[in-house]
């Protein structure tokens, strides 16, 4: 479903690779925890797979797309097979929560009426139902990641790729996160999660991959947390 | 098919919603265009007034061949063809001696003491031929003819020709003044216009500019160029159509302040009725220019202002 042959990113010659080497191979289905402490290169990891930035060497190849050969104006075309939440949220702040998980429907074209009939049943999944009208700014950090995660999922994509979902959270809306993560990942979707949070890892049991200074350090499943 | 007409009537909607929920923005992006598109339809109705004066001055400014009592009705109906001929002549009449007369009692009936004076001494006028210029800046096939030694012997050698020493230079004057002003009209339309349309693409580049992370989010969850553009487009040219129809109310309610309040006639060169009439004569094409400018100035402002923030710039 994913997969990086031999990565490599470099921002800045001076300052070493950002990502060296890195070869990592995601099955479909699987759910994946990213590791690593601030400026291990999480965060370039999941900004060269949504194609925000370009690997210095190296191949990338995600839900049969050979980032080789896309061409700038296929980017959306791209984009719209992958479910991203970033650390931030980035809900669209003159959108109603409705029209913000709505939007990403509009994107692709889809009628009315089966927009209609989606929104609000991503939204009972990431329990927000009854909050369709209200804007992001009058919901807690939780219930805005909580949007961003249904507007990720409301296209059913095949891949979801969360950045520091939990960052700016409580443990408790932390949780809520993750529970939702699951229940995704049981309907089927590929979960890419990065995330510092030990307790989560520890507990969740899942496949998770260490990165430090820009290499693959372990990977492992059913692994708990180590730097 | 279906699918581009769901997507065009989104981009529509969608830009007019966020017209409305960008009130404030708008307030401040409308006011801008209202005044800026004001002042271009106040120059154009100002300039248009101008040359409409002006054209009655330069109308006012003919030329006048005295001609000499012996001169035969052959003579000056060759001289009055030759004159019809040139292009840069309006139209030429010949007026007899008696009508001279007529004329000039009826100009100084009230004066008792001149008309019985020519009463008395007969008609001492002489006749004449009238010759309205086209454009009295180009005379010069007329000045041509009015010198050669075939016409100067008809003339009048007392009166000769209304075209010469000081009224020559009056004319002269006259005729250049009329076209500096001609060009002072036009170029300060074409300016003005040109500023406002700076001005309005700055005020919507800036409005732009402050949604730019929406747009940069859009395009992170795959939205095409033109599904982002576009509302940003339709919401520009919203601005534009409101923008237009407040600044020609508020010139009308110029009009109409000006013409009851002021009770004048003109201002100097202005006259205000004739700009009133113009204004309310040309109205449907004032209207349609004024949309015009502000649904183009709009898209294209809008059209360039997105254009930075939607490229895609992988490093």
């Amino acid at each position: 479903m994913i997969l990086l042959d031999r990565v490599t990113k470099t921002y800045n010659k001076d300052l070493g690779a950002a990502l060296d080497r890195i070869s990592l191979h995601v099955e479909p289905n699987e759910f994946v925890i990213i590791v690593g402490q601030s400026g291990a290169g999480k965060t370039t990891l999941m900004r060269l797979l949504t194609r925000e930035e370009r690997p210095s060497s190296g191949k990338i190849i995600v839900g049969g797309i050979d980032y080789d050969k896309l061409k700038d104006k296929d980017i959306p075309l791209l984009r719209r097979k992958i479910g991203v939440v970033f650390q931030d949220f980035k809900l669209l702040p003159q959108k109603t929560v409705y029209e913000n998980v709505a939007f990403a429907l509009e994107i692709v074209g889809i009628g009315r009426r089966e927009i209609q009939n989606t929104v609000p049943k991503v939204l009972e999944i990431v329990n927000l139902k009854g909050k369709e009208k209200h804007m992001p700014l009058e919901l807690s950090g939780g219930e805005r990641q909580r949007v961003a995660i249904a507007r990720a999922i409301a296209r059913q994509p095949k891949i979801l790729i969360a950045d520091e979902p939990t960052g700016n959270l409580d443990p408790k809306h932390a949780w809520d996160v993750i529970r939702v993560l699951e229940k995704i990942n049981r309907y089927g979707t590929t979960v890419m999660l990065t995330t510092h949070n030990q307790e989560i890892v520890n507990k969740l049991k899942r496949r998770v991959v260490t990165l430090k200074s820009g290499k693959v350090a372990s990977d492992r499943a059913n692994a708990g947390y180590e730097v | 098919m279906k699918r581009k007409v769901i997507t065009f009537t989104r981009i529509v909607r969608t830009g007019i919603t966020n017209f409305v929920r960008n009130a404030s923005l708008a307030v401040a992006a409308i006011a801008v265009m209202v005044v800026t598109l004001t002042i271009v339809l106040f120059s154009l109705v100002t300039s248009a007034t101008m040359n409409h004066t002006i054209a009655q001055i330069a109308d006012k400014i003919n030329i006048s061949i005295y001609l000499n009592d012996s001169v035969t009705t052959q003579q000056s109906n060759n001289l009055l063809a030759q004159l019809q001929k040139l292009p840069e002549v309006k139209s030429v009449s010949y007026i007899s001696k008696d009508r001279a007369l007529a004329e000039y009692k009826a100009e100084n009936s009230n004066n008792k003491d001149l008309l019985t004076a020519i009463n008395e001494t007969g008609n001492p006028l002489p006749a004449s031929i009238q010759i309205d210029p086209v454009d009295p800046s180009k005379i010069d096939q007329v000045q041509k003819i009015l010198t050669e030694p075939s016409t100067t012997q008809l003339e009048n050698p007392q009166a000769g020709t209304s075209y010469s020493g000081d009224r020559k230079a009056a004319i002269n004057q006259i005729a250049h003044a009329i076209s500096v002003l001609k060009e002072v009209g036009v170029l300060a339309v074409v300016v003005f216009a040109l500023v406002s349309m700076l001005i309005i693409f700055n005020t919507i580049q800036m409005a732009i500019f402050n949604r730019r992370d929406e747009i940069q989010i859009m395009r992170l969850l795959g939205a095409s160029t033109w599904f982002i553009r576009g509302p940003f487009v339709v919401e520009s040219v919203v601005y534009g159509i409101v923008s237009a129809l407040i600044s020609i109310a508020l010139i009308d309610l110029v009009f109409v302040v000006a013409s009851s309040a002021l009770q004048a006639s003109s201002l100097g060169l202005l006259d205000i009725n004739y700009a009133n009439n113009y204004f309310y004569g040309n109205f449907v094409l004032l209207l349609t220019l004024q949309l015009a400018l502000g649904i183009v100035i709009g898209a294209v402002s809008s059209f360039i202002a997105t254009r930075r923030y939607l490229k895609f710039r992988l490093k």
